[in-house]
């Protein structure tokens, strides 16, 4: 075939080029500059295309997507206020290494700098907020600079890559170039097997441990189900303690006797504490984030510590580590588990007894105690009874920022990888519900709760419009307290009861709006209709706002106030008296 | 926790694709990291494989150099990141132009320092020169010093290159 009967336009080999990358869903928002694919796109039937109603939740939705296939999120808008609207979602996607390629349309080549109708700086405005970018000047680069974007989107620690397209480049005509396997990147190449060495020393280390704890993290979830399987391999084989971040959680089975719960800023007593006093802590693909290690001279003082992670630069960021080991995960765990295996290793059995007793008696406080009377709904018993509900269920959660979603992370269990979304690193308010509908459009059948605050969901109410159009049976449930409810939890902590701008004024009616929108609303803020109302969500197959009236004063607690230690933790509001906040930690988030 | 770390000057040599954005990649991740830049220059260096190589002279303890080093070796285009600080010997030079305006005895003694410190002079007037002076940076800044009192009116810097002593490439 000569190259001039087989060209194409640009926004054709786009399509095209989405196709064999295994594309099945694009999440996004059509606008001038990108019509010539929006053209394509209704010309063919392999790609489907989300229409959202803002650019920030085509992101968030490709995020769920994302995180709950363990596929690349795929994202079209248009220029200028197409691309900064997605910045955050861009900026959320890179905080937590979600695979998500950006499809941005440009001006056309010759008015790009002259300040035309709906020019940004794409690819300046989001450098900082993805793993990389491209501008793609001739049509004759689309089709690889798009392959590219894919391998650099999904490889090593994954990540946002945006691709910003010119609209005169989608209309010139060229050949299109298929995906070369494997993939050679010419300076790109993320080291995925580990040190054979650094493996054998981390298992010097974990053999002669006698108070160990693995403290694991998002990077097992993105390395694959598999890393998740090899993980619970290990630590039943070692018989060790476990404790995952926020990102990490269902990792490993939450109710597995080893897990100890959520670590971090609140995170349960027994996670903290186990940190603070073991001798090995084993790492594996977390980051030593602020929320996690409290005051940075306290942090496990007395430990070992053995960090894996893809990403060098994760190492030795925040912690300084004893045996850092680069490498994927699942790569990692294999490995640690051979040579386990092989070596056979005999533990010091008095000791694992003994440092388990310690945590069983730190377990014994019982720190995530609430107290639920017949007037009011405390949260955490609403999140319970949400649990109660759907645990034998196929179900997916993801949450909005603030107290609802600690909540949910401490009073939801997590039993498997990839059915946990929320917004961990960039703490991102409007997360929840959009990346509900992408895990929806992931899994039509299963059933799919995004955990909300009355004040987070707000942030992208507009989405309503999204579910209503492709009927996605999502389920909403508000814990409404009518204040932002972790800036009044901080305002009351540390100042002095002054709840600044924080109480949510003007709510709608969440019953009404949804019913706005063709959805089902349903409300109680009565205990003992709390089940009846649960039930009655689960059994509707259109979308569920549900409005759970909770107590308006309740605290997220245990808490280690910013810039504290592990061991100075607030488990209860009367705590508080007796610790007043430093100054140092009044300056930190 | 380590005791508090001295912050040390280190020269990183950078090798990366000499595509659009690349420096804007470099400086953003400096700026935006909050890590400085004491001296940066950038030129095509690799025709056939189109690199650029890229050196910068920044500070910070060695958690933060540490830290520098993987945060560039993160970013797509670049080939290769090199300390040359800590890899043991290497050379700096830098590249100075200084204009320097007078006549009578200050002119002399211009063009006589000048000569001590094997500058060229470049272009010359009846009332100015200019000197090209190349060498370690604290020999570059000892003639502009000097010069500041002879006339000095405008100087020109290019910042450090460097490379490793031996028979290695980079």
């Amino acid at each position: 075939m000569k190259p001039e009967e087989s060209a194409t336009t640009g926004a054709d080999l786009l399509v095209k080029a989405l196709i064999d990358e295994e594309v099945e869903v694009v999440f996004g928002y059509p606008g001038g500059a990108v019509l010539p694919i929006y053209d394509s796109l209704f010309k063919q039937n392999r790609l489907r295309h989300i229409l959202v109603r803002h650019e920030q939740a085509a992101v968030h939705a490709a995020e769920g997507y994302a995180r709950s296939t363990g596929k690349v999120g795929v994202v079209l808008v248009t220029s200028g206020p197409g691309a900064t609207n997605a910045v955050t979602g861009l900026t959320d996607a890179l905080m937590d290494s979600i695979p998500i390629v950006c499809l941005t349309g440009q001006v056309p080549t010759h008015l790009i700098g002259n300040d035309a109708f709906q020019e940004a700086d794409t690819t300046g405005i989001t450098r900082p907020c993805t793993k990389h970018n491209y501008l793609v000047k001739a049509v004759g680069d689309l089709a690889r600079t798009v392959h590219e974007a894919f391998y650099v989107a999904r490889s090593g620690r994954p990540g946002p890559v945006v691709i910003d397209l010119p609209k005169d480049v989608l209309m010139n005509k060229h050949d299109y170039e298929a995906p070369k396997k494997p993939v050679q990147h010419k300076s790109y190449r993320p080291q995925v097997k580990p040190d054979p060495k650094k493996i054998e020393q981390a298992i010097d280390l974990i053999q002669a441990a006698k108070r160990p704890v693995f403290y694991t993290g998002g990077g097992v979830i993105n390395s694959g189900p598999k890393a998740s399987k090899l993980l619970a391999q290990f630590v039943h084989l070692t018989g060790f303690p476990i404790t995952n971040t926020l990102m990490g959680l269902g990792a490993f089975p939450a109710s597995d006797k080893q897990f100890l719960g959520m670590l971090g800023m609140h995170g349960t007593y027994e996670a903290n504490l186990a940190m603070y006093h073991c001798d090995v802590l084993i790492d594996i693909g977390a980051r030593f984030d602020d929320r996690i290690t409290g005051k940075l001279s306290e942090f496990s003082p007395k430990s070992k510590k053995i960090h894996v992670d893809i990403d060098p630069s994760s190492i030795n960021k925040n912690v300084r580590v004893d045996l850092p080991i680069v490498g994927d995960a699942a790569h990692v765990l294999e490995e640690m588990i051979r040579v386990w295996k092989a070596r056979q290793p005999r533990i010091d059995q008095k000791a694992h007894k003994a440092w388990w007793a310690e945590i069983e008696k730190w377990r014994g406080r019982n720190c995530l105690a609430y107290k639920q009377d017949k007037e009011t709904i405390k949260p955490q018993f609403a999140l319970e009874r949400l649990y109660h509900h759907i645990k034998d269920r196929d179900h997916y959660i993801t949450t909005e920022v603030g107290q609802h979603q600690m909540w949910a992370a401490q009073f939801l269990k997590f039993e498997q990888p990839n059915h946990w979304m929320t917004s961990g690193g960039l703490g991102t308010m409007g997360y929840g519900f959009p990346a509900a509908m992408g895990v929806q459009i992931a899994h039509p059948d299963a059933l799919v709760i995004d955990v909300a605050g009355e004040a987070s969901i707000m942030m992208n109410i507009q989405e309503l419009s999204t579910v209503a159009q492709y009927r996605l049976p999502v389920k909403i449930f508000i814990l409404n307290n009518q204040y932002m409810g972790m800036v009044r939890q901080w305002q009351e902590l540390l100042h002095g009861g002054r709840y600044s701008e924080s109480y949510m004024e003007s709510l709608p009616d969440f019953v009404k709006l949804a019913e706005a929108f063709g959805a089902v609303g349903l409300r109680t803020g009565n205990p003992s209709e709390l089940d009846g109302v649960i039930q009655e969500m689960i059994k509707i197959t259109k979308p569920v706002i549900v409005d759970v009236l909770v107590d308006k004063a309740e605290n997220c607690f245990p808490m280690i106030p910013s810039g504290a230690a592990h061991y100075d933790m607030l488990l209860g509001p009367n705590d508080r008296a007796e610790k007043p906040i430093s100054e140092e930690g009044m300056v930190l988030v | 926790m380590s005791p508090v770390e001295t912050a040390s000057r280190h020269t990183i040599s950078v090798l990366v694709d000499n595509e659009p954005g690349i420096l804007a990649r470099v400086v953003g991740l400096f700026s935006g990291r909050g890590y400085n830049i004491e001296s940066l220059t950038v030129a095509k260096t690799n025709e056939k494989e189109n690199l650029s190589r890229i050196t910068i002279v920044t500070a910070g303890t060695p958690m933060v150099i540490e830290q520098i080093k993987a945060q560039l070796d993160r970013l797509v285009p670049v080939h290769r990141v090199r300390d040359l600080t800590l890899e043991g010997e290497h050379v700096e030079r830098e590249l100075a132009l200084v204009k320097v305006k007078g006549t009578g005895e200050k002119r002399v003694e211009a063009l006589r320092l000048a000569d001590v410190f094997r500058a060229k002079v470049i272009d010359a007037k009846s009332d100015s020169f200019v000197f090209e002076v190349t060498g370690a940076s604290d020999k570059v800044d000892t003639f502009i010093g000097l010069m500041e009192g002879l006339g000095l009116i405008d100087v020109g810097r290019t910042g450090i290159v460097a490379t490793t002593r031996g028979g290695e490439a980079i």
